[in-house]
């Protein structure tokens, strides 16, 4: 409970803090377009060479767009700042602030962070998917609602955990400048459905590297065409990896030496 | 300077010569360092790699599917195209002007405008050192890429010298196009969403995200009037197409007709730019 009145806290203070830069606003919003639009010249190209693409419509593929889009939001505004400060304070011996502090350390450290105008992909993403519903036409019931938002959630907490398991590993390796490229190069394979990879590498990007829980799961719920015994096997996916990646969070501590001690 | 005498040929000549000292010995330095931060390096290429995996699949996915060929290319085809793409983005990495962004925000200009050189030349030398270490990571990656995409290549002689002139090539366009953008930052403080404009075009119009023939007619058109095909899509071309010599020689040609063009642009710019400069303390 204490936790969470923390967070809320300090997503208050970086609200705050963000809301003094509107022009950043503005500018957020014009480079989320262009990158939008980018996504769908190249689906014009593929679609121009072919009317569908290992099962799915262009309709389809750009409800997967706009799910990557979210995430991206989701993953720029609060996961990847305060995981890269944790990097930082690391090398810089600052997370004693963090561990002096009577809450749940990997809590505390997974809160400290938000940029408010990142978080415009999600609207955009929302946007997105919109459209491609309104394109396919058909149904969406309920229960195919719940189960997307749901199927959204885990996808969220999956890319979390991964991100914590990539920040801990700076109590071994010093430089961790590389980590934004690295993931960025991994998640932009979210654009695409997962079954378009070749074997190793689709079973890389489910396990090793979540990618195809978080987005192709949620995009395979809102076009219908998820059972749920793919979204049981997510949710225990998710706890799975919850649970490693705070096992490997509080192994990593045992490593943290300070700076002044 | 209009007060100092003519200067005489020797002078120049020893001039050139530091200059020249100057760019052997920042090149050996980022060589050096570069190789000490191996595996973040690596890290970084890895990620990098994945752009060009990522456009090769979905290309090779609907060439299978239309019966083998698309738009004339076959998978062997684009993974040839796709496996040379990722050792030209390996050279033609450049100081961004997200850099500059912040060397002109946070007054570390100040510093380097005191020094003799212009700031570009340690750019230039910097990025150039970084990339023969940088040439040594990628041989195993398209070792990697080459047994799992299985490419087709049929490469003559001289085109693999055209080649190894091209990257350097594209090399000084892109830094001059990006340093001149980066200048901006004097009046705007903030260079990102221009630089996003920029790398869109660079995406669509340099063969970055699929080799130029695939796009409709009008943008391939399009591609001739702008700098950005010659710093992608022809070096690539050089080993992947069937360029004959005079296409060779043009596309060399092109090269130095943009890299001077930038440097054009960059100086003009970069006289305006400076007298708007000011920085605190220090």
């Amino acid at each position: 409970m204490t936790t969470i009145r923390i967070a809320l806290l300090h997503l208050r203070v970086g609200l705050m803090n963000d809301l003094q830069y509107r022009v950043n606003f503005a500018l957020q919003v014009l480079q989320s377009l262009l990158a939008v639009a980018t996504g769908l010249i190249v689906f014009s190209l593929v679609f121009s060479h072919t009317t569908e693409l290992n099962g799915w419509t262009q309709s389809e593929l750009l409800a997967l767009l706009g799910v990557q889009a979210i995430m991206a939001g989701v993953i720029h505004s609060v996961i990847q700042p305060n995981m890269m400060r944790l990097t930082e304070d690391v090398r810089d011996g600052k997370l004693d602030h963090a561990l002096t502090k009577p809450v749940d350390s990997q809590a505390l450290v997974s809160v400290r962070e938000v940029q408010l105008w990142q978080a415009v992909d999600i609207p955009i993403g929302a946007v997105l998917i919109g459209v491609a519903l309104a394109r396919i036409g058909g149904d969406i019931g309920v229960l195919d609602a719940l189960a997307f938002a749901f199927a959204l959630a885990l996808g969220a907490v999956v890319l979390y955990c991964f991100w914590l398991v990539l920040a801990t590993g700076s109590f071994w390796v010093v430089h961790m400048w590389f980590l934004p490229e690295l993931f960025e190069g991994i998640f932009q394979t979210g654009r695409w459905p997962v079954g378009i990879y070749p074997d190793w590498l689709r079973f890389g990007i489910t396990f090793l590297v979540p990618i195809a829980f978080a987005i192709t799961v949620p995009a395979e719920a809102v076009t219908s065409r998820l059972d749920w015994q793919t979204l049981g096997f997510t949710a225990l996916f998710t706890v799975g990896a919850l649970a490693v990646s705070r096992w490997f969070w509080r192994f990593g501590l045992t490593r943290y030496t300070g700076a002044s001690a | 300077m209009s007060t100092l005498p003519a200067v005489s040929p020797p002078r120049q000549e020893g001039r050139l010569r530091s200059l020249g000292d100057f760019y052997v010995t920042t090149m050996r330095t980022q060589i050096q360092a570069q190789f000490q931060y191996r595996a973040a390096t690596y890290m970084y290429l890895l990620g990098m790699v994945a752009e060009p995996v990522i456009y090769l699949v979905v290309w090779s996915t609907i060439a299978d599917q239309s019966g083998g060929t698309v738009g004339g290319l076959t998978a062997g085809q684009f993974a040839a195209y796709y496996i040379v793409w990722t050792l030209v983005r390996t050279m033609n990495i450049v100081f961004t002007p997200y850099g500059w962004e912040w060397r002109i925000r946070e007054g570390e200009l100040s510093g380097q405008l005191l020094r003799p050189l212009h700031p570009i030349h340690y750019d230039i030398a910097g990025f150039a050192g970084e990339k023969i270490p940088w040439l040594l990571y990628y041989l195993p990656i398209a070792v990697v890429l080459t047994l799992v995409f299985d490419p087709t290549f049929d490469v003559r002689p001289v085109e693999i010298v055209v080649f190894a002139v091209a990257i350097w090539g594209a090399y000084l366009i892109r830094t001059f196009n990006q340093s001149a953008l980066g200048l901006v930052t004097f009046w705007t403080t903030r260079v990102g969403a221009l630089f996003s404009l920029y790398i869109v075009l660079e995406l669509l119009l340099a063969g970055r995200l699929v080799p130029l023939t695939l796009l409709p007619g009008w943008a391939q058109a399009l591609s001739w009037l702008l700098p950005f095909r010659w710093t992608f899509y022809f070096p690539i071309e050089t080993l992947v197409g069937d360029l004959s010599n005079a296409e060779l020689v043009v596309g060399l040609g092109m090269q130095v007709l943009w890299t001077v063009v930038g440097i054009g642009i960059f100086s003009l710019v970069w006289r305006r730019a400076i007298r708007r400069y000011t920085a605190v303390g220090n």
